[in-house]
This record gives structure tokens, sequence and C-alpha cells, in this order.
């Protein structure tokens, strides 16, 4: 048991020792200093000329979100028509069939939204092409789309010009030649050695040594892997996700996969230190976030460690804790870090059923979405947390009478109107979807349609209530875990969470890029003795109260009626 | 918007070639040079090939060790876990009849010495492996079906067992397909 101990403790460790230089180098790459990297450069400037883009021409914030919705535009288009059409086109040795129009929405909006919630399953439902081309695709492109909106707040926060916060599309494919590729290229040759597939042959027929006969799928995996935990996206190759044995090998590809699953979300908030050369400033979000991190992370490892007890009162023992829905070759340990880290960032990546964890994980885990800013995924988690930031400070500023103050910008009406509807659009999403799919099922159990609603849970009572709410959290907080007993491949589920999905994704981009931008173009307010010092740890309690009031407030209530009622009736 | 059109169609096809194209190509070129040559590792006997090394199979009869059960039934292009929750009152059934199952097979074995990932579906319905207790407790039954003194399945086991990797991280398991095939290589003369 120890070993498994010892093994988190090393991940997390080896995170942060990564994190800090990481982050060093992206805020040089996006100051356009020299980097180890800049071989890298001739590639961007043939991309710049083939596209006709000028990448020194700067942008305001509304011609930043005008490039950022135009492109993802196209790419939802794209991505759309791929999937209704995937079984006529090439690379599909499987013979694999097309997706109907609802799961082709879901699916799309999906993977362009950084989600990865999978209705389908990859094995059956996706393929070669889409994976790869559709995807694979997605994943770097809806990675960078995050990290290219946080550099215009971090650019508007410290150059506070409003019509010059860099030029998008440099962001976009500098995120990518700079950092998701070279890391992922890293991570998938690491994934090959380890067993990983990375051919392009289609399934295989093997006979067991025991004689049956079994169908092995495989692929290109690693490539797709790789990415999918740099990026926070979480869409796996096969349909188990990181728990597959071919997607994650072994205890070696589990740590390699799960430190890439928060470093560039951990780094990103050395990078705003080093960008901004007020390090003391992202010193109080890390720790904040950190502080966050951890009060989840030890219920959870606690509760799987320790088994179920409905299992004990079985009669057997649990050397290796709660199994149902484990590998072996991670243990209960790993698998509770593992659920916590995807669910923090908006990875969602799985290494385990998180459908089949114990009731306390299932509280931390959809608390960590509901928070979505302990890390985050990588570049909103920071937007996240930054509306958390001007809501702390405007709070902060009334309560001990000084002018609320951010970076010298006073903190007014209209920002704190965008801030407040960001955060509560996340609850106000995750509810009232919650409560509707809630209402179809007791309303409607029998709804003609091809699934009807009585047979979408896999468990009945508290359990099959937090079904539900998992699956609306996770779409709201742009996650994609799942319970995955529900039976999410129909039309109510692919349509709503889609609809979910793409409101949760966007306006809370669109509202810290304006906000940034906004007080980007106000008079700058020196520092003073009645200015709130926002580098402190007193601050950061405050934005740790801010963030707990407002979703413990929020969610307690759904939350009581899933994980808390099974974890204090389970016997 | 229509500025961004254009710039945006030849960014996305550009981007397609190099990260769909060119980077998945790289990797499966490097992929060549790993011990499954990118396709996979497979285990062979007797010039069969009888199975992938990380991919669980069944094992149901009395003289293999048997792997985990499944919710997948071991088909390997529909992995699944069972998504059951732990207080699913049809789960705990399941749980149960696994532990019966068991018991009868492994009348030498007592109840308490059971441990839950024999009786627990795992996770990708794929797992490969079992702890080392998970194949300990089936010796007494294996020795005795292919009549050869338990010592010797204990010995299988024993030169079978990973151990936690550089003997600090992570736990220990035991393949259980290449823990079949040497005890078929060990039995058949």
């Amino acid at each position: 048991m120890n070993t498994e101990y010892i093994g988190i403790i090393f991940m997390y460790l080896a995170t942060v020792a990564l994190a800090i230089p990481l982050g060093k180098y992206i805020a040089k790459v996006f100051n356009g200093e020299k980097t180890w990297l800049d071989f890298m450069a001739p590639l961007e400037r043939l991309i710049y000329k083939f596209s006709g883009i000028d990448p020194n021409r700067e942008m305001s914030w509304k011609q930043h979100l005008k490039a950022l919705l135009t492109i993802n535009c196209l790419w939802l288009f794209y991505a759309f028509f791929c999937l209704l059409f995937q079984g006529r086109l090439p690379l599909n040795p499987d013979h694999n069939p097309n997706q109907t129009p609802d799961l082709a929405f879901n699916t799309a909006l999906s993977f362009l939204t950084n989600t990865n919630l999978q209705d389908y399953s990859g094995e059956s439902g996706a393929t070669y092409y889409t994976q790869l081309f559709v995807f694979m695709f997605l994943h770097f492109v809806s990675a960078a789309t995050g990290i290219a909106a946080m550099m215009v707040v971090f650019k508007a926060m410290r150059d506070k010009i409003a019509d010059k916060l860099g030029n998008f599309w440099d962001y976009l494919v500098k995120s990518i030649t700079r950092l998701l590729l070279p890391l992922s290229f890293v991570v998938a040759v690491i994934l090959a050695f380890n067993g990983t597939p990375t051919s392009f042959k289609g399934k295989d027929t093997v006979i067991t040594l025991q004689g049956d006969t079994t169908h092995v799928s495989r692929g290109p995996a690693a490539a797709m892997i790789a990415i999918k935990q740099t990026g926070t996206n979480g869409g796996g190759w096969f349909g188990v996700n990181s728990a597959h044995p071919f997607e994650n090998p072994n205890y070696v590809t589990n740590m390699v996969e799960n430190i890439s699953i928060i470093l560039i979300s951990i780094a990103l908030v050395f990078a705003l230190g080093y960008y901004l050369n007020k390090k003391k400033l992202a010193g109080v979000i890390f720790g904040v976030m950190t502080v966050g991190f951890l009060i989840m992370v030890f219920p959870s490892i606690h509760a799987e460690v320790n088994g179920n007890p409905a299992i004990a009162h079985l009669g057997i023992s649990q050397p290796g804790g709660s199994m149902e829905g484990k590998e072996v070759r991670f243990g209960p340990a790993a698998s509770a870090y593992w659920g916590i880290t995807t669910t923090v960032t908006s990875n969602g990546s799985v290494n385990s059923m998180h459908d089949s964890m114990m009731p306390i994980s299932g509280i931390a885990q959809m608390f960590d979405m509901m928070i979505n800013s302990f890390y985050g995924g990588v570049g909103v988690g920071y937007l996240n947390f930054y509306i958390f930031i001007i809501i702390a400070v405007f709070i902060s500023g009334l309560m001990v009478g000084r002018t609320p103050e951010f970076m010298g910008r006073k903190i007014e009406a209209r920002e704190m109107k965008i801030a407040s509807l960001i955060a509560l659009l996340h609850p106000f999403l995750i509810l009232v979807g919650t409560a509707l799919a809630t209402y179809v099922l007791v309303h409607f159990p029998n709804a003609a349609w091809a699934t009807k609603p009585s047979v979408w849970l896999n468990n009945p009572g508290f359990h099959g209530f937090s079904e539900m709410l998992y699956q609306v959290t996770s779409s709201s907080a742009n996650n994609g875990s799942g319970y995955a007993g529900l039976t999410a491949n129909n039309i109510f589920w692919n349509v709503s969470t889609g609809f979910v999905i793409f409101i949760g994704r966007f306006l809370p981009i669109i509202g810290p890029v304006a906000i940034a931008g906004i007080l980007a173009n106000k008079k700058f307010v020196p520092e003073s003795a009645g200015t709130l010092k926002t580098d402190t740890a007193t601050f950061g309690i405050m934005i740790f109260a801010v963030i707990i009031i407002v979703a413990a407030l929020s969610f307690f209530p759904a939350l009581t009626l899933g994980p808390i009622a099974e974890h204090f009736s389970i016997k | 918007m229509k500025t961004y059109i254009s710039p945006a169609l030849k960014l996305s096809l550009i981007l397609l070639v190099i990260l769909s194209g060119l980077y998945p190509l790289a990797i499966a070129a490097i992929g060549k040079f790993t011990p499954g040559h990118g396709d996979g590792e497979t285990v062979t006997y007797q010039g069969r090939v009888v199975g992938y090394a990380n991919i669980g199979q069944k094992f149901t009869k009395d003289q293999y060790f048997w792997s985990r059960p499944s919710a997948a039934n071991y088909q390997a292009d529909a992995g699944a876990g069972s998504n059951k929750g732990p207080s699913n009152p049809d789960y705990l059934k399941d749980v149960k009849a696994h532990i019966d199952t068991f018991l009868k097979h492994n009348p030498d074995v007592k109840r308490e010495e059971i441990p839950a990932e024999l009786v627990t579906a795992s996770g990708s319905g794929l797992d490969p492996d079992l702890s080392p207790a998970g194949a300990r407790v089936q010796v007494a039954r294996i020795a005795k079906v292919r009549n050869i003194p338990a010592e010797q399945v204990v010995k299988i086991i024993d030169d079978n067992t990973e151990n936690p990797l550089f003997g600090l991280f992570g736990p220990s398991r035991v393949n259980v397909l290449k823990l079949n095939v040497a005890l078929d290589e060990a039995t058949t003369k």
C-alpha cells in the first residue's frame, strides 16, 4: 500500500517541479524572447504565409473574440459533417457506421469546446479518420483557443493598451507549435514504447489461450492520447478511456498521463507570474488553487483505499481497497488521485469508472467541476478564476471601504455585471439542466423515444440521481468525464448536454476577455495607501471564501440529494 | 467576420495537415521501433499467438488462474466497466454470486481470504492483471487440478510478479495471460 502513496506524492511533486520552468518558458514564448524551441520559427512562418496572416498586427479584445468565434464556428461545421458521413470517409478499417445527427451534434460540440463528453465508444462509434482529423485536431486547437483567450487577458492586465492585445492567430499557432505539439510528441513516444499502439492496422482476431475468440481493437492511438492529456481534453481513443490497457498500459504511462493532465494548467499560473512580473500574485493564485485541490484529494483517496463498506459486509477482504471499476495496475489510490486531477482541470479522461467510486469521491469530483477553477482547463481555468478575482476584489473592497481596484484599474458596475452573470451561469446551467432531466424522467418515463427515459439510469436511488447531476455538471464544466452508467447516446441527452456544453464554453471565454479589455481601456489609478492589496495571503483567503460561498450555496442542495445522501445511507 | 474567414480557413487547412497528418505519421514511424512494432505486443505459445500482453482475456477453466470478472466479457473491441454504484442492491447480489462461484471452485479457501478484485469487475473490462494475493488464493485449486505441487505454482507466481516501479511507485501485479502460459509450459512435457 505504501508504494501506492509514494507514487501519488511523487506525481504531484514532479508536476509542480516541471510546471515552474514550463511556466517561465511559456511567458518567454509569448514575450517573444529567445527559447530553445526557436527552430519551430520557420514552420510558423510557413503557416502564416500560407494562411495570409500577419502575426504582428495587434488586435483589440473585440477583434480577438471575432477571430476566435469565426474559426470555432468553422471547426464546428467541419466536425459535424465529418461525423455524419464518417462511414464513407477514408481510414475506416473496421467499417464503423456514420454517427446519427443528434450524436454528431453532441460529439462535434463536445470536442470543439475541449469537453470531450463521449456518448459514443471509440472502438465502434468513430473511424481512424474522425479520431485523427476531427477529434485529435480539435484536441489541439480547442486547447490552443483556451490559451489564446487567456493570453489576451494576460496582455490586457500587463500592457493596459486596449487596442493592442496581440494577434489572435499568433497566440493560437504558438500555443500549438511551442507548447502543445512538442509536449504531446514526447508523451506519445513514451506511450508508444510502453505498449500503446501507433500503427493504422484495424481490429485483430485472436483465439485466446483458453480457446475463446476475441476481437482486439487497435489503431494509431498514442498520438491522440498524448494531446488528450496535455490539452486537458480527455476524449480518448477507446471507449473506456485511460482505463483501457492499450490507452494506459502500466504505472509509468499512468504517471506520465496523470502529470500531463495538470501540468500545463499549473504552468500557466506560473506563466502569469513571469509574464506580468507579479510573482506574488501568481503565488497567491497557486496557493488558493492548491488548497482547493488538496482538500478534495485526501478524502477521495481515503474513501477508495478503505474500500466499500457494503462489500466488506459480504465477508471478503479488501486489501486493495474498492476495486469495482478499477484496474489492478493502478490501484485505488492512483485511481482516486486521477479522479480528482481530471475533475479539477477540465480534462475528463478517466483511469477508473467514476460511476463505481465511493460517494465521497463523487462529492469531491462533482464539487471540483462545479468550481471549475482549481487549476482548471488550459487557459480557461484561469479565465474562470479571473472572474472570482474580480468578484473578490469588489466584495472585499466594499467590506473595508476601499475602492475596488485590480491591477491599477477601477472595477465598476459594468464589469461586475459581466462577472456576476458568468459566475451564475455555471450553477444555472447545471441546476436547470439536472432539474429538466429529472422532470422528464419522472413525468415521461415512457416517452416515445428510441431510448425511453425509464432506462436512462444504471443505478437506483440517490446514485441514479448522481448519474444525471454528474452528466450535466461535466457538460457545463466542459469536463467530459461521466458516470458512464447513464445511457447518454439518445436524443434527450445528446441535444440537452450539447447546448449546455456550448453555452458553458463560450460565454465564460467572452466574459473575462471583455472585462479585461474594458479594464485596459480605463484610466490608470496609481497604487496608493487606499488600494486593496491583491497579492497577499489575506486576499487569497478572500478569493477562496468567495469561491466556496458561491459554489456551496448554489450546489450543496443538489449534492445532498445525490452523493451526500448515498454516503450516509451506504452500509 | 468576413475578414477572418479566409485566414481561418487556410489556417485550419494547414494545421490539419501538420497535426492530423504529419504528427501521427511521425509517431507511427517511431512506433515501428517499439517492442510490438506499434501493433500491440502479442504473446505466443507453441507457435500460436494466444493474445496481447496488455489485453486481459477470459480465464474460467479450473486449470488456469482466473482473471477478474468483466462487464464486457473480455471482448476487446467493446471494453466496458459495470458502472454499478457502490450501494446498488443488484450489484451487491452480483458480487455475492461471484463470491459463491469462487468458493464452490475453491473449497480450500476461506471467505475472508478472497481479495475484492476477484469478485469485482474492472474499469476496462480488459484488466490483464491480478494482485499477487489474487493469484495466490487460487494456488490450491490449480495444484489439485494439474496434479503438481503447490510450491511449483507459487514459484510461477513469484517469477511472474511485476514489482512496483523502481520498487517505489504503484502496486505489484501479475499478468494473468503470462502466468497461465508459464503454467502450461511448466506442466506440458
